[in-house]
């Protein structure tokens, strides 16, 4: 599944690729900074890597894009610092 | 392209903002615990449990004891109770006999179950008084600074035993099946789904059910030992676990220091109130 992410990442520009993306379940990452301890927990953890340790310490969402909604993160959070919601697939894609 | 794509439609499952309902979120928080330890990941992991059940909040009661475990009852949104080292579950009891309809769940830590409160513990699962009981391992004090406790592994360096641990560490799941109890599985904070399954389970077997879930203390008992920072740790606890069917195959030898998961006892045993109910019914019908 990593694999298959990072081709279609690759050749973003050509315009065969929605069949492949459009499988992959996708998520939206959020984050509470007020509750976020640095642990690195989420960011060590990560399948994707969705996430990057900020200049404070704490997590930053750098590739929103990558999620896969696999929740993680959620799940292991000592301090519910971080949640991930479902993005269904908009129509467009829906249709190619 | 791709990254552009508008978010037309965004739903919100179970599992997300589950604090927003069982959690004392707006006034207690963030929470007390050392970054990235695993005792949020078992609080987490309970309140995703009872919100699995579909339970009524007024009908759970939380009760702990004393020291990193014994804070969860400040975050959590049920009837709560914290009292004093070693006796949650002798408080617990007493609800228990007056209230048998309520769902009681007791938070111990591995001191808090074993050392101070051990008689308490193994009694109560002789007993087979009704509690779910769910004692978070992180085999140290973490608290007071990282002394050697009950579950401790053996040649650890402990602030108490600054030469190595000699000791046994004591098998809390299979201490709890020897003893009695209707209900023992173990899991780790790693494996958060599977200990979110055995919490659910123990809530809604009949009788004393207990739930190990092993963590770790990267603050005091890792630090003095080199074993890392919190990842570090939480790798630890999946590369040392096997499933109990995978350690049916190996020799002692090889199960040396591994954490064994799984569910251990699932038995049929009569509750405690219920039995004294019995009692009560036997007695009056003797005086009449």
């Amino acid at each position: 599944m990593n694999e298959t992410n990072e081709t279609t990442t690759d050749q973003t520009g050509q315009e065969k690729e929605p069949q492949a993306q459009r499988r992959l379940p996708r998520g939206q990452v959020t984050i509470f900074p007020n509750w976020c301890k640095g642990c690195g927990l989420c960011l060590e953890f990560c399948p994707v890597g969705v996430l990057e340790q900020g200049s404070d310490g704490r997590v930053i969402i750098a590739h929103p894009e990558k999620c896969t909604a696999c929740r993680w993160c959620e799940l292991h959070c000592p301090d519910f610092a971080i949640f991930v919601t479902d993005i269904e697939p908009s129509p467009e894609e829906e249709i190619a | 392209m791709t990254t552009k794509q508008p978010f037309n439609k965004v739903k919100t499952p179970r599992e997300s903002r589950v604090h927003e309902r069982y959690l004392r979120h707006s006034k207690k928080f963030p929470n007390v615990w050392c970054a990235g330890c695993g005792i949020g990941i078992v609080m987490g992991s309970i309140i995703r449990a009872i919100d699995d059940l579909q339970l009524d909040k007024n009908d759970i009661a939380m009760i702990s004891g004393i020291g990193c475990t014994g804070r969860m009852p400040v975050y959590v949104d049920f009837n709560t109770m914290h009292t004093t080292h070693g006796r949650a579950l002798a408080f617990a009891t007493g609800l228990k006999m007056v209230r048998p309809e309520m769902k009681i769940i007791v938070v111990m830590g591995d001191g808090d179950a074993l050392a101070i409160g051990g008689n308490h513990f193994i009694h109560a699962a002789r007993r087979n008084i009704g509690l779910t009981t769910i004692v978070v391992n992180n085999t140290t004090y973490g608290m007071t600074g990282g002394q050697y406790s009950p579950t401790t592994p053996t040649d650890a360096i402990a602030s108490t035993a600054p030469y190595g641990h000699i000791e046994q560490p004591f098998p809390i799941a299979e201490l709890a099946a020897v003893s009695g109890a209707a209900f023992v599985a173990r899991s780790t904070v790693y494996h958060v789904r599977e200990l979110e399954k055995y919490i659910a389970q123990a809530i809604e077997k009949e009788g004393f059910t207990v739930v190990e879930a092993v963590s770790y203390c990267h603050t005091t008992l890792g630090r003095i030992n080199r074993w890392g920072t919190a990842p570090d740790m939480m790798r630890r606890l999946k590369e040392q676990s096997v499933t109990r069917r995978q350690a049916d195959g190996m020799s002692e030898e090889e199960k040396q220091g591994l954490i064994v998961r799984g569910v251990f006892v699932d038995r049929a045993v009569p509750e405690y109130t219920q039995l004294y109910d019995h009692i009560i019914e036997r007695a009056e019908a003797e005086v009449a």
